[in-house]
């Protein structure tokens, strides 16, 4: 996170922890200028995913010279938004320091409810999105509080979530594909804004995500966001601190379903009615935030860092295709590359933090709390 | 003092007697006997498996780690041990030997990856299920390999009511509780497992434990994918991400009162976690459920099972560990207040990983 402003306006948490950050008593906004902030956020791994996402880029283009057309390139991105968005969801979850096991089958739930609520009656496309915002609020709602208030690990409560919501939908679907929207709503999903200039087309999915990518990067440097990333940091410190942890942490799951059901509004214009949509979209969306840089366990990371690991992760998959790898074999790719990594990550974040971190420890400055802007300050702001 | 004698391990064989009582009066109600002895080798052929697995798994997450790559070792144990065996008597030594020394083989690469790399173990484990259903999706279509007929008889002969398939299981799970309770390296387990810093400052070699553990948990996924092999006769690709090893087998740990940060918990827990599972899917194939309603049944079960007594577990637990620590830092309250209760202090990110989610 973008810590370096770390924010009076932030958190009653995030405000005396930042007062303590500087041993002279005053926090700089940044340190550096914009061009070294960025220079500087490029070697954390939020930042590297960037760099890999272009270098996917040009070795695409390179390989398949149909992709440097405009059009093409935006009809990636909209192909790419769902998976985007549900790995901003996953973001907010896993900064947090928990999982969400059940975004897939959120997404195969909200595919099916469009599917059979709004059915063919454009006039039931209102009513029934927002059937599914509430159906997604309430299941966020479950997640979030019987992983904090039941203190049941949240990998087991969305696990046992997903069981329970892939058992209803097929049970409900009998495990086929059921109900068919109205082409007006499956727009939302495959259509766009025509005739715009360079590009041809700009889909709607575009449209969306970067809406969603916007809020969600605007989010995560309110109150809301530092306390977050807090929670996920130094659970303890923050309840000391006096923030409520467990609606915070319920709120991340909620928004984590809530992104997940975009993805499946923005699915059904791809895919269509089945109740497998979104398989794996679980594993999919952890792994491209992991990609992102953020830490698994939480407390590190960068919302749009976790987008671009799902670009990054599509990108891989279009090159594998172009350079004619067997589609079998790309798993084993995408193993390999995830291991590099990540390995690589940990060894990046640890090679950033440690000096900074373990400072306050050994020369016992007075507040000891700055850890957690002190450590977030590497980031830096892009 | 006395409360503490309800350990999680009591609790969850009390779930088990419920369940069992519960599945008992369904089955009675349709006019069968649970304890009959058809029934009683159903539930158990049901255990082994995952049962295998799941010791497994208690292992890698007592350590402080995961497991993801489960079922695509125990499918390629099944093709390997039947690409070998190739239905002669000759060659089931071979395939065994083989067999557990390649699934050994990719356990210990977990490991070195989690251990050496400082990979999360989600992730690394995800990482070479990936690579290994890459490879299996590459190089096997459909089923191959044949078990030898005398292989076939480990899931076919019974003891009574028990297969030996289920004794080999029990043996394995004996075999554990010996290790952990025992042995030098079963402790360090368990120090790895609550706290990697403080195991690490205490001398421990802490990567020992996890290279331990995963090694051990691969080889007896590989072996409970040769059980799988003595019972379908031929190998399969698929057989493991069919089952969905990965997340049940974490399931039934869990359930079995392990934590899932690591640290805190045992196999006989995990034992009475894999039977509810068992039990609970006997007594719905008795009332005839939709098989999709089943899984619905599950889901809320593992929930509402773990919240049992997930929060009166975790709620007693600081106060064993903390109380010395807030003693000490009681002259300076607001420091000692922010301080992380752990002892790792800043350090401890590197061991964090799911201990967040408690």
């Amino acid at each position: 996170m973008s810590a370096p402003t770390a924010s009076p306006a932030g958190s009653p948490a995030g405000e005396r922890a930042a007062t303590g950050a500087d041993r002279s008593g005053t926090v700089p906004a940044h340190s550096g200028g914009l061009g070294r902030r960025i220079s500087v956020g490029l070697v954390t791994p939020g930042g590297a995913v960037f760099v890999l996402v272009a270098l996917l880029l040009v070795a695409i283009m390179l390989t398949n010279p149909n992709f440097t057309d405009p059009g093409a390139l935006i009809r990636f991105v909209g192909r790419t938004a769902p998976i985007a968005i549900a790995a901003m969801g996953q973001f907010y979850v896993i900064v947090s320091g928990e999982f969400d096991l059940s975004m897939a089958a959120v997404i195969a739930t909200q595919v099916v409810i469009a599917g059979n609520v709004i059915g063919l009656e454009d006039s039931r496309i209102l009513p029934g999105l927002l059937l599914m915002f509430v159906v997604g609020t309430a299941i966020g709602l479950v997640n979030g509080l019987a992983s904090t208030l039941l203190r049941v690990p949240s990998f087991i409560v969305t696990l046992g979530m997903m069981l329970a919501l892939t058992g209803l939908v097929r049970y409900v679907t009998g495990g086929a594909a059921t109900g068919n929207p109205t082409e007006t709503f499956r727009d939302i999903g495959r259509g766009g804004i025509e005739g715009v200039p360079v590009l041809e087309i700009l889909p709607w999915s575009v449209v969306v995500l970067a809406v969603v990518a916007a809020a969600s990067a605007w989010l995560m440097r309110r109150p809301f966001g530092r306390t977050l990333v807090a929670a996920g940091d130094n659970p303890d410190a923050l309840s000391h601190a006096g923030a409520s942890l467990w609606w915070v942490k319920t709120r991340a799951f909620v928004l984590s379903s809530l992104s997940a059901t975009v993805a499946g509004i923005l699915l059904v214009g791809y895919a269509g009615v089945h109740p497998s949509v979104g398989a794996g979209y679980e594993f999919t969306a952890i792994t491209a935030v992991v990609l992102g840089g953020v830490v698994l366990g939480g407390g590190r990371g960068w919302v749009l860092s976790a987008a671009a690991g799902a670009f990054a992760l599509e990108l891989l998959f279009l090159l594998l295709t172009a350079l004619g790898v067997e589609a079998t074999w790309r798993d084993t790719v995408q193993g390999l590359i995830i291991i590099a990594a990540v390995a690589l990550a940990a060894r990046t974040w640890s090679g950033v933090r440690r000096p900074r971190a373990s400072s306050p420890v050994v020369t016992a400055t007075p507040p000891a709390t700055p850890e957690n802007p002190t450590k977030s300050t590497t980031e830096g702001d892009r | 003092m006395k409360r503490s004698r309800v350990t999680s391990t009591v609790i969850v064989y009390g779930v088990l007697l419920v369940t069992v009582v519960v599945a008992a009066i369904i089955t009675a109600s349709r006019g069968r006997n649970f304890f009959s002895t058809g029934n009683l080798d159903n539930i158990l052929t049901a255990t082994t498996i995952l049962g295998l697995i799941a010791i497994g798994q208690t292992l890698v997450i007592l350590v402080g780690s995961l497991d993801l790559s489960v079922p695509y070792v125990v499918s390629l144990a099944s093709v390997v041990g039947g690409g070998i065996m190739a239905g002669q008597a000759g060659g089931i030594v071979p395939a065994l030997l083989v067999t557990l020394l390649v699934c050994g083989a990719i356990g210990a690469v977990n490991g070195a990856i989690v251990a050496g790399l400082h990979v999360h173990g989600f992730i690394a484990t995800l990482g070479t299920g990936l690579v290994l259903s890459g490879y299996l999706g590459s190089t096997y279509q459909g089923s191959s390999g044949l078990a030898a007929y005398q292989w076939r008889l480990l899931d076919a002969t019974r003891i009574g009511p028990v297969p030996m398939a289920f004794l080999l299981m029990l043996g394995c799970a004996a075999l554990a509780v010996l290790v952990l309770r025992r042995t030098r390296l079963g402790h360090h387990l368990y120090a790895v497992g609550g706290n990697k810093e403080v195991a690490r400052m205490s001398g421990l070699r802490t990567a020992v434990p996890v290279m331990v553990a995963h090694t051990t948990c691969s080889m007896l996924s590989g072996l409970a994918g040769l059980v799988l092999l003595a019972r379908l006769g031929v190998g399969q690709p698929t057989v493991g991400s069919q089952g969905g090893y990965d997340l049940m087998s974490i399931a039934a740990v869990v359930l079995g009162g392990t934590l899932l940060a690591g640290g805190k918990g045992n196999i006989a827990g995990t034992l009475a976690g894999v039977a509810i599972f068992a039990v609970l899917d006997n007594a719905m194939g008795v009332m005839e459920l939709n098989p999709f309603l089943k899984d619905v049944v599950r889901g809320v079960v593992i929930v509402v099972a773990v919240a049992v007594y997930a929060r009166r577990e975790l709620d007693r637990r600081p106060a064993r560990f903390d109380r010395p620590g807030a003693g000490q830092a009681s002259p300076h309250p607001p420091p000692g207040a922010a301080k992380p209760t752990g002892p790792t202090g800043p350090a401890g990110t590197t061991d964090k990983t799911l201990e967040a989610s408690r």
